[in-house]
């Protein structure tokens, strides 16, 4: 089984729309299991239409309470709290926002007045899809841990993949370069990374390819919107292949797609998309199966570092 | 002092180019402003305000070292930990500084007093001033998270800290709705959420709102790429009450001044005469 996970680094560069056209272009050979990793901002969902079969809560850390009836006022937890969760002005309330759940107010507490509950973070679900499986979650409002979150999206889809047999996960990845993109990363074969000609665009990819290079993930690039800019896209073709990544494709732009999503098509629906994106998938699978020269070592690495 | 969060639930809306376009229109029009680039894993702002910068400031935060010989492997520290950041060893604890949320509880927990705290860098904190040429420079402020470093909430915390009293301050925000972007909206007087009218756009547009309102914060929306997708976003922010600040077409000149690393308000009359309604908002803000 192979792990295509699609990052960008800026968001907006058009992930979820790469995936989701993937998707299908895969499901011409064989189904394949998606999962969307950006829990924060899950939209993969939408691209991919079809019935849930299941929806999990999703447990992580806890949040701290104070019993009024036995809290002495004394002051010490707000004094030692580093979260600002408890406040001098009234010291029986820990707000859930800020509470991290690491305990500090319970070990300083002289009278035993805290007690924690476990914190739902959130849910995870299972959809059948016509491409196949998809897993997707939503973090709850004002919620952390998403990496934690994004961990276990990838565990479920992996286990799912198994039981569909299904030989690939394509996986949305979430913007950024932190812990969530971490989580994404992990064991993972191949990140395409989605980036535009623009200033942005370029500035973000070049700290997703450190990125990628210190935990030594192979990568490639696809260029969306690569007419809006010759110029840029140039730059990043010279990024790419001095980081020594392949460009597998170039998009163009078209206000044809925006117009296309909020119908609910995919762009492969578009010609003027479909037929670059094809040639790209052609390239991705030919990395997948084996044509890759970077070393894979510290890709388990990754584990440690999701919070 | 009025602090102004630009936020969006779906990254690549356009925050960057709405608060790097209205920190320049206020500053043309003479108002002391400061522009706040806290999207850390990803800063983009000095993209296109070209700042000059004073100072550059690497910054930590407390994680916790054994101190002395005094260590009896009693294995407090590992049982109070939430995060599994520290393993007990018979005389000794082994580290996971990537995990550990600097709540200082393990050096509280530690009976032999063994463990102190010594900080870790996981960013840089930059301030200097940009677009000193409209007469009114704008006071730049960015921070940048270390490639690797997992946890941006501390120095986004660490930069809000930084921030002082220059009139308006514009915030921009990192994409998401999670720890760190409410790490910059519980410290503001108003959120200005970008977003745009795909399914997308109004999905993430909806949780955004949501965690505004359970930070208790006022909002208003900007719509980019307005005429690009459906109207969606616009029958929701209707349906709440959320008032439209900004409709922002899709125009191929503002995406090719950008592309050249310009301040998009300043090459666009029709942004600016665009943005004039909000930043008319802020400006009453600023001064009740």
């Amino acid at each position: 089984m192979k792990q295509l996970v699609v990052i960008s680094g800026k968001g907006g560069t058009g992930k979820t729309s790469v995936v989701a056209s993937l998707a299908s272009l895969a499901a011409f050979e064989a189904p394949v299991t998606t999962a969307d990793c950006d829990v924060e901002a899950a939209n993969l969902a939408l691209l991919l239409p079809g019935q849930e079969i299941r929806t999990e809560p999703f447990f992580s850390g806890r949040r701290a309470m104070i019993d009024p009836d036995t809290c002495s006022s004394c002051g010490l937890c707000a004094e030692q709290c580093r979260a600002n969760a408890i406040h001098s002005e009234d010291l029986t309330v820990v707000d859930p926002l800020a509470c991290e759940g690491c305990g500090v107010c319970a070990l300083v507490c002289p009278v035993e007045a805290v007690t924690f509950v476990d914190n739902q973070a959130g849910v995870w679900m299972e959809r059948r899809t016509a491409f196949g499986p998809l897993i997707h979650a939503a973090l709850g409002i004002a919620q952390d841990n998403s990496g934690k979150l994004v961990a276990q999206v990838r565990e479920e889809a992996r286990i799912i993949a198994e039981r569909e047999e299904t030989d690939l996960i394509l996986v949305d990845g979430p913007p950024g370069i932190g812990c969530p993109v971490h989580a994404s990363l992990t064991g993972c074969d191949l990140a395409l990374l989605v980036t535009e000609p623009t200033p942005s665009g370029e500035h973000d990819l070049e700290r997703v390819l450190e990125l990628l290079d210190h935990f030594r993930v192979p990568a490639a690039v696809l260029i969306n919107k690569h007419d809006l800019s010759p110029s840029f896209t140039v730059r990043i073709e010279t990024l790419a292949s001095r980081a020594g990544v392949e460009v597998v494709g170039k998009l163009p732009f078209s206000p044809e797609v925006p117009r296309a999503l909020a119908r609910g098509e995919l762009p492969l629906a578009i010609e003027a998309v479909a037929v670059p994106l094809t040639e790209a998938w052609e390239r991705i699978t030919a990395l997948l199966s084996g044509g890759i020269a970077r070393p894979l070592a510290r890709a388990d690495a990754l584990t440690d570092s999701v919070v | 002092m009025s602090k102004i969060a630009i936020a969006s639930g779906k990254g690549g809306t356009g925050k960057t180019l709405v608060s790097t376009s209205l920190a320049w229109l206020l500053a043309r029009d003479g108002h002391p402003i400061a522009y706040v680039d806290a999207d850390v894993e990803e800063p983009n702002g000095h993209l296109f305000l070209h700042p000059e910068l004073s100072d550059c400031q690497w910054y930590a935060r407390p994680i916790p070292e054994l101190i002395g010989k005094t260590c009896s492997g009693c294995g407090e520290c590992q049982r109070f930990c939430q995060f599994n950041a520290i393993i007990a060893l018979p005389d000794r604890v082994m580290l996971f500084p990537e995990l550990c949320s600097s709540c200082g509880g393990c050096v509280l927990a530690c009976r032999e007093m063994a463990l102190g705290e010594k900080p870790r860098e996981i960013g840089r904190i930059e301030a200097g001033t940009a677009c000193a040429e409209t007469g009114h420079p704008i006071r730049f402020l960015a921070a940048t998270l270390d490639v690797g470093e997992a946890r941006a909430t501390p120095l986004i915390g660490g930069l809000l800290d930084r921030i002082e009293d220059p009139g308006i301050v514009l915030i921009d925000a990192p994409p998401g709705t999670s720890c760190s972007v409410m790490e910059i909206v519980r410290e503001v007087d108003l959120v200005v959420l970008v977003t745009e009218p795909t399914p997308f756009g109004l999905h993430d547009l909806v949780l955004a709102v949501e965690m505004t309102r359970a930070l208790g914060k006022p909002v208003t929306a900007v719509v980019n790429r307005s005429d690009l997708g459906d109207d969606g976003a616009l029958r929701y922010l209707e349906a709440e009450q959320i008032e439209v600040a900004a409709e922002i077409p899709f125009r191929p000149e503002l995406a090719e001044a950008y592309a050249h690393g310009e301040i998009a308000a300043a090459a666009s009359p029709e942004l600016c005469s665009l943005l004039l309604p909000l930043e008319s908002r802020l400006i009453a803000g600023a001064s009740s």
